[in-house]
């Protein structure tokens, strides 16, 4: 078993604020990790520390084998994260956004074209500007760019929010299909029960640490 | 020229596409900026309040108007990346900021080119400017290179002062001062191009060539300074 | 190491006890011994005071810029570099603030004006402002590490741009003709003693800078120690939080 997330006494913070007061956890390959805990806990500061997106203050933590202290820019490129935000641009259409995504991740016409089935974007939707969508809508976008990245970490900060029924079941199902395609998935959520018939594991996080 | 280079080009192309498609669809560009620029013109015939001075003084006042458009132009440029945090998912999926930053600055520069051609029109009718045909080329040249060096050095410090609370009110602080070295060559070469107070066309040259030297500084620098000042 | 009250040390001490020395030398020499201008009379003993100021502002940029290539450089990037490029910034601007007011007054006594659009003025002028700059983004605010980043390729970036301001200023005076004479600077011719007091006053005012940035510096890691401590409060905090 490949360990693909191991950090240990990790702490990251928000300017003066310790968002993460000593965490420590250990993935595997092919796992599906549920964070659950409370609004505030540092779920999502968990996240974009293992996305390398967020500077780790003190302790160690390595993923995918790199580093984070020294080397966490190389991350980067292997990992998917889908943050609170949906990266979209908002004055662009779905289309125009996710082929701009393509473009930078060198993906090619029927990765995207695939991607866009996969969330059920059809022509109509691929047409309308990205400010004018629900928040199901763009999270259905932020999903599809994700997909066309191809990651082999995937980080999901509340990514049931927003979605319909029949979205949240298309979600789990472009889950599990990522993980028997060799990818890992941690997500963090607040919705218990939704998200335990998911994941093969559950971490409760709370006051910055993992508990 | 191996695929990495091929792929940073492609980003840099997509990323300029991406902020160009923007503005069209937006025209921000159009509505607000370039009507704010014109309103700055008229404001200095008021306030300078003389013919002669205004045309003595015409080139000075298109690049001042120039450079305050230019902080509401780079502004919206990283507004739009942070809006939805587009940005922070570019960095996420280790998009090469170099090239990002080639991209956004291109974008930069084509609609800085497009608000300096419209206030080079407007000082011709405003201000009553007589340009000859010499005189024009001239002035075509000192706006496509002191645009490029404006382009480089907005995205850059543009990138510095973006989003965070007390960060945007920091860009005319740490621009203006930068961008000096264009405001005393473009104007100079400006004044060449229309003929102020005497210039003859021949003297401007020089200055496009101070205007040259800080285009390719900052192109330079910027491509590697982008990153590491963006970055958290 | 500083001490237990202060950021003094012996060695600190001692510089300042010479620095002092220094200073009451220099203002010996300067004002009292040192001849009078033949054109300008005793308004060039601001020369005295003016020159170094403007000379140890260069150095503190230098030292900024310097301190800065070497953070971001190194392999294990020791933010003691940060500090002392950042404590080096400070002082920079308050000496290049002493040179621009003394420049402005010993214009105004000689030349009757308090500003005049010369190259050197002017070029001074943007030091000033580009580093205010530079300090603002210190206050920034993040971690240790994201202010150090920041701060030391800021710097990098001004060291390229003054040179640059700087030529353009001067081309751009030279065509006004009137550079030289503006400049009360220019056209002091300096005899022994006054020459002599002027490097007086350059040693004199480097020295006083080495010790401005020793302390500040030592007070930026106190700073740096004090919200780093109360990061470890702040952490068990956090912990407690959890189950409440």
């Amino acid at each position: 078993m490949d360990t693909v997330i191991e950090l240990s006494g990790v702490v990251a913070v928000l300017g003066q604020f310790p968002a993460l007061a000593g965490v420590d956890l250990s993935v595997q390959r092919g796992e599906i990790v549920l964070l659950q805990g409370p609004k505030g806990a540092g779920k999502t500061s968990l996240l974009r520390v293992c996305a390398g997106l967020m500077p780790i203050e003190r302790g160690s933590g390595h993923v995918l084998g790199i580093d984070l202290a020294t080397n966490r820019e190389a991350i980067r490129s292997r990992v998917g994260l889908l943050g609170h935000a949906n990266g979209l641009y908002l004055d662009l259409t779905v289309m125009q956004n996710l082929q701009f995504w393509a473009s930078t991740v060198a993906a090619t016409e029927s990765e995207v074209s695939a991607a866009m089935a996969t969330m059920r974007i059809d022509g109509r939707l691929a047409g309308v500007r990205a400010s004018q969508l629900s928040a199901g809508q763009r999270r259905r976008c932020a999903l599809a760019s994700l997909i066309v990245r191809r990651a082999e970490i995937w980080l999901l900060d509340e990514p049931h929010a927003g979605l319909d029924a029949a979205g949240r079941d298309e979600l789990d199902a472009l889950l599990r299909s990522a993980v028997s395609s060799g990818a890992t998935v941690v997500l963090a959520s607040h919705e218990r029960d939704r998200a335990l018939g998911l994941a093969t594991r559950t971490v409760t996080i709370d006051g910055g640490g993992a508990a | 020229m191996n695929n990495t280079t091929i792929h940073k080009r492609r980003i840099a192309i997509a990323v300029a596409r991406k902020d160009l498609t923007i503005e069209w669809n937006s025209r921000i560009l159009v509505n607000q900026v370039a009507p704010f620029a014109a309103i700055v013109m008229v404001l200095f015939a008021f306030a300078l309040d003389n013919d002669g001075i205004l045309q003595r003084v015409a080139p000075g006042l298109v690049w001042l108007a120039t450079l305050f458009s230019m902080l509401v132009v780079i502004q919206r440029s990283f507004t739009v990346e942070s809006a939805d945090g587009a940005l922070d998912a570019l960095r996420v999926a280790g998009v090469d900021m170099g090239a990002i930053f080639v991209g956004k600055a291109i974008a930069l520069m084509v609609q800085l080119f497009v608000l300096e051609l419209m206030l080079v029109a407007t000082a011709v009718v405003l201000y009553g400017v007589e340009m000859t045909m010499v005189g024009f080329c001239e002035a075509i040249v000192t706006l496509v290179v002191a645009t490029i060096g404006l382009g480089s050095v907005g995205t850059l410090y543009g990138g510095l002062a973006a989003g965070a609370r007390g960060r945007e009110t920091l860009l005319p602080l740490l621009l203006l001062p930068v961008v000096a070295p264009v405001l005393i060559g473009a104007t100079r070469a400006t004044e060449a191009a229309f003929g102020s107070g005497g210039t003859t066309v021949s003297e401007g040259w020089p200055w496009i060539g101070l205007l040259l030297v800080f285009a390719v500084l900052f192109c330079a620098v910027g491509t590697v300074a982008f990153g590491p000042l963006v970055d958290e | 190491m500083a001490g237990q009250s202060g950021t003094g040390t012996s060695a600190t001490r001692r510089l300042g006890v010479l620095v002092i020395l220094m200073l009451a030398a220099l203002a010996l020499c300067g004002l009292w011994f040192s001849a009078e201008d033949v054109v300008q009379g005793s308004t060039v003993r601001m020369m005295y005071i003016h020159v170094p100021s403007i000379w140890t502002a260069y150095i503190a940029f230098g030292l900024t810029g310097l301190c800065s290539a070497i953070y971001l450089s190194g392999k294990n990037r020791s933010l003691a570099w940060d500090r002392v490029a950042g404590a080096s910034g400070e002082i920079g601007v308050l000496f290049v603030a002493v040179s621009l007011v003394t420049g402005s007054m010993w214009g105004r006594l000689t030349w009757g004006t308090y500003w005049v659009w010369d190259a050197r003025l002017t070029s001074t002028a943007f030091l000033f402002i580009t580093y205010v700059g530079y300090l603002a983004v210190r206050q920034l605010g993040g971690t240790h590490r994201q202010r150090a980043r920041r701060s030391s390729v800021l710097a990098l970036l001004a060291i390229l741009e003054i040179p640059l301001v700087h030529f353009s200023v001067t081309l751009w005076r030279s065509l006004h003709q009137d550079a030289s004479v503006a400049n009360p600077n220019a056209k002091v011719e300096l005899d022994g003693l006054m020459l002599f007091s002027l490097f007086l006053g350059l040693v004199a005012f480097t020295l006083l800078f080495v010790w401005l940035v020793l302390h500040r510096q030592r007070t930026m890691m106190l700073e740096d120690a004090f919200s780093d401590r109360g990061l470890d409060v702040a952490i068990t905090a956090r912990r407690n939080e959890a189950g409440a």
